[in-house]
């Protein structure tokens, strides 16, 4: 799969995953531009329908990343995010998409490198899975 | 519908974005874009001229809709929201997007980059579409402020807040304030005497104007949200009648009732009915409802302090028919300050305490030394001998995975109080086994100095067990603490007469129905965590509620004071600004589509939905005042029907769409 440069979003919880992202930016700490990040306020805030609806726009993986359990600014959210997506784990594989390509981290808002690592991670592992079976559908009936 | 008409507004943030980012190619792409009708790059957007550019093109153009593509929104999305405001727009009709901490700042291939901003800028166009006009409002804020906790911590917050001239409700769970500060003897390093410092300011809050004070309190129930808390609080029955008691102390000392005093740390005895400490504030007495004979017999036995009492504060109407009352308060800031738990170093069973009678914790030794105390400040074993040689262990339930892997951080400095102590008091050979020495504060380390040229013996190493089982004639009647020696790298036997624990400051046992009834999370070791541990130290993911000293997590007395003032001051800024702004991001209802499920209201953690019938049908509503705007509740809700204003399906699709397009 030379060549393949994987298309990946990611929610970021605005206290603590987007202002990690915002510290790996102001340590000048590189990492791969595949990444395309939106703000929620909480982790907890991710719909499932946000996450499926970027998988049939074809994008090849999807970060959902917000505070440690206990640094929560809304007390409970990742447990909420857990719950959201273990739930969408499950059709996930109902419809066929690699468990990789949906990724569930907890960024803190000091921990810039852990973001920088994790979408470098994530660039190698969707560079091995290859482009997302969606993303070849989509082209077809496009 | 109205037109849409967006501007968009690429920032060259000097080179920081421009040295990567091709702003003019950007800046075009832009203009491409459905319903923008202006882009313009410039050097500093942030800057004056930058903002005018906006302002004007808001009135020239009739722009109903901006973005701007620059640093992070949680650097300068305020400054623009400000700048559309000032231009005569809604500050919600804006979008920010991020292409310099997300983009310049972390990609060098230029190419990449400026493809990358411009899919931000895009997704941000697509989004900003669909914002709405939102509002902020103001409410009114109660200017009364309950303090939990009459430690030093609380009784310092409620001074500072009194002497504003403000009303102060302060609650105390004990009979008298003071809280562990009062049971101390001396205060590291100075050694001032700690009731010196102390009861002027029991003195002060007991007769403050502004300071209504509530002992043997507890707060039950806490409802409402900051500006207009409504606090429930049990007024634990004294058994006696406050306002006839003297404070002479007659009933206390003909009570024939005893049994171990909570303030001389079970090393004395206390009555039936008694004032906790000679100092105490009220200085009234209670009755301790269980031990006492007369309450337990209904009325058939003793009843001596009935006949004592000349003021006629303790009757058989007192004693019997008194009830526990609820207090209702209304108030608009929180401060808790309910400090912390003493750990108990019985669980570690070869330290031998509760098993060796002069094995004791550092709370006991402070009674011991303390003139007012058990021994009238004499350092004397249990039997009444006197101590030659003593061991102080440090690090007892701190620093120790099996227990509490934090430092308390005053152990080491108490530890090297007591060594002073005594030196000077008994003359004694002092052996301190200690993991490392942490003497941060002011003039700690200097303390520290002073003591290795008193003559302490330093031992570094961790204790492994005391024991009274001698192995030579020297160690006979002595206890013997084992332990490492890690500067010699060996074994060491001490014999000593007594041996001090410097046991750990632990979270109340307490502390999570507190939290509860707060609404305050706790760290892992127990503690109440903070909003932020740097930059917002006392306050709580709840609005309105702080906290202050060890409820918080270990600290010394100055410390406690300094964070007890800052609380404070939180409490004392909303009572000058004397309004709190609701957040307008947050839950709305359509009532049209929701059925009343209550999803909404089982999911949130802030309480702020509620189920209620209106024109007969069941519908959530909103209490706008407590919604915090996390989302969560949007995401459950099966019909659709509960949003979050500026983070709407609408939106965020509209950005994800936009994101997918490229």
């Amino acid at each position: 799969m030379a060549g393949f440069e994987p298309q990946i979003i990611a929610f970021c919880c605005n206290w603590c995953t987007y202002a990690a992202a915002d510290l790996a930016g102001t340590s000048r700490m590189h990492y791969p531009p595949n990444v395309r990040i939106v703000r929620v306020m909480c982790s907890g805030m991710v719909d499932p329908i946000y996450v499926l609806k970027a998988f049939e726009g074809g994008v090849d993986g999807i970060l959902v990343a917000g505070c440690h359990l206990t640094d929560c600014h809304y007390i409970d959210g990742p447990v909420k995010c857990d719950e959201t997506v273990n739930k969408l784990r499950e059709v996930l594989h109902v419809l066929g998409l690699e468990d990789k390509r949906l990724r569930r981290e907890m960024v803190a808002a000091s921990e810039g490198v852990l973001f920088a690592q994790v979408i470098n991670e994530m660039v190698e592992d969707l560079k091995k899975l290859g482009p997302s079976p969606f993303k070849a559908k989509t082209e077809a009936l496009a | 519908m109205e037109e849409i008409r967006t501007g968009v507004y690429i920032c060259h943030c000097g080179l920081n974005i421009a040295g990567v980012v091709n702003v003019e190619e950007l800046t075009e792409y832009a203009e491409s874009l459905p319903n923008v009708v202006v882009s313009r790059e410039y050097r500093y957007m942030c800057s004056d001229p930058g903002q005018d550019l906006i302002k004007k093109d808001i009135k020239e153009l009739g722009l109903n809709r901006v973005v701007v593509a620059s640093c992070s929104p949680r650097m300068h999305e305020p400054t623009f929201r400000k700048t559309v405001e000032d231009g005569g727009l809604n500050p919600y009709l804006y979008e920010h997007a991020n292409i310099r901490e997300h983009c310049s700042w972390v990609h060098d291939d230029k190419e990449l980059a400026t493809k990358k901003s411009k899919d931000l800028v895009r997704a941000a166009v697509k989004r900003v579409f669909h914002h709405e006009s939102l509002v902020t409002r103001e409410i009114p804020l109660n200017p009364n402020v309950l303090v939990i906790g009459g430690g030093i911590a609380g009784m310092q917050a409620a001074l500072d807040i009194a002497d504003g001239h403000n009303k102060v409700y302060l609650v105390e769970r004990d009979p008298s304030i003071g809280g562990h500060m009062a049971q101390l003897d001396r205060t590291f390093p100075t050694l001032d005497c700690s009731e010196c410092i102390l009861t002027p300011k029991m003195g002060d809050v007991g007769h403050h104007p502004f300071i209504e004070l509530l002992t043997y309190s507890e707060v039950e129930e806490v409802s409402g949200s900051i500006g207009d808390f409504k606090v429930k609080v049990r007024k634990k029955a004294r058994h006696i009648d406050e306002s006839k008691c003297i404070g002479c102390n007659l009933c206390e000392e003909k009570c024939p009732w005893k049994t171990d005093s909570e303030f001389e740390a079970g090393m004395a005895k206390r009555k039936a009915v008694y004032i906790p400490f000679a100092q105490a504030i009220p200085n009234i007495a209670v009755v301790d409802a269980d031990l006492c004979a007369y309450i337990q017999s209904d009325g058939k036995k003793c009843g001596a302090c009935i006949k004592l009492c000349d003021a006629g504060a303790i009757t058989p109407e007192t004693l019997l028919k008194q009830t526990d009352e609820i207090v209702e308060l209304e108030v608009g800031t929180i401060i808790v300050a309910t400090g912390y738990d003493q750990f108990d170093p019985s669980v570690i069973p070869q330290y031998g305490y509760k098993k060796y009678d002069n094995v004791l914790t550092g709370l006991e030794f402070e009674r011991i030394t303390c003139a007012a105390g058990p021994t009238e400040g004499k350092i004397v074993t249990k039997d009444g001998r006197p101590v030659e040689s003593i061991g102080i262990v440090h690090c007892v339930g701190s620093r120790d995975e099996n227990y509490h892997e934090y430092c308390s951080r005053v152990c080491c400095m108490y530890g090297l109080k007591y060594a002073h102590l005594s030196k000077e008091m008994a003359n004694a050979d002092v052996y301190e086994f200690y993991i490392d020495m942490r003497c941060f504060g002011e003039g700690y380390e200097e303390f520290y100095k002073r003591l290795s040229e008193e003559g302490v013996n330093f031992v570094r190493g961790k204790v492994a067990r005391i024991t009274d089982e001698a192995q030579t004639d020297e160690e006979q009647g002595k206890l013997i603490v084992v332990s490492e020696d890690t500067l010699l790298g060996k074994m060491i036997r001490v014999p000593v007469d007594m041996v001090i624990l410097c046991s750990a400051l632990e979270a109340r046992s307490d502390a999570e129905n507190v939290g509860k009834v707060f609404n305050i999370n706790r760290r892992a070791d127990g503690f109440f965590l903070e909003r932020h541990v740097k930059l917002d130290p006392v306050a709580t993911p709840t609005d309105g509620v702080y906290i202050a000293g060890c409820c918080e997590a270990p600290r010394d007395i100055p410390d406690t004071v300094a964070q007890a003032e800052a609380a404070a001051g939180k409490a004392l800024s909303l009572i000058s600004k004397g309004t709190v702004t609701l957040e307008a991001a947050i839950s709305t209802v359509d009532e049209a589509i929701c059925h009343g499920c209550g999803r909404c209201e089982e999911i949130c953690a802030f309480s702020a939905p509620n189920v209620v019938t209106k024109n007969g049908t069941l519908v959530s509503s909103v209490n706008e005042a407590l919604c915090k705007g996390c989302g969560s509740c949007a995401v459950v809700c099966p019909t659709g029907a509960i949003a979050i204003k500026h983070f709407t399906q609408d939106e965020i699709l509209a950005q994800v769409s936009a994101l997918t397009e490229a």
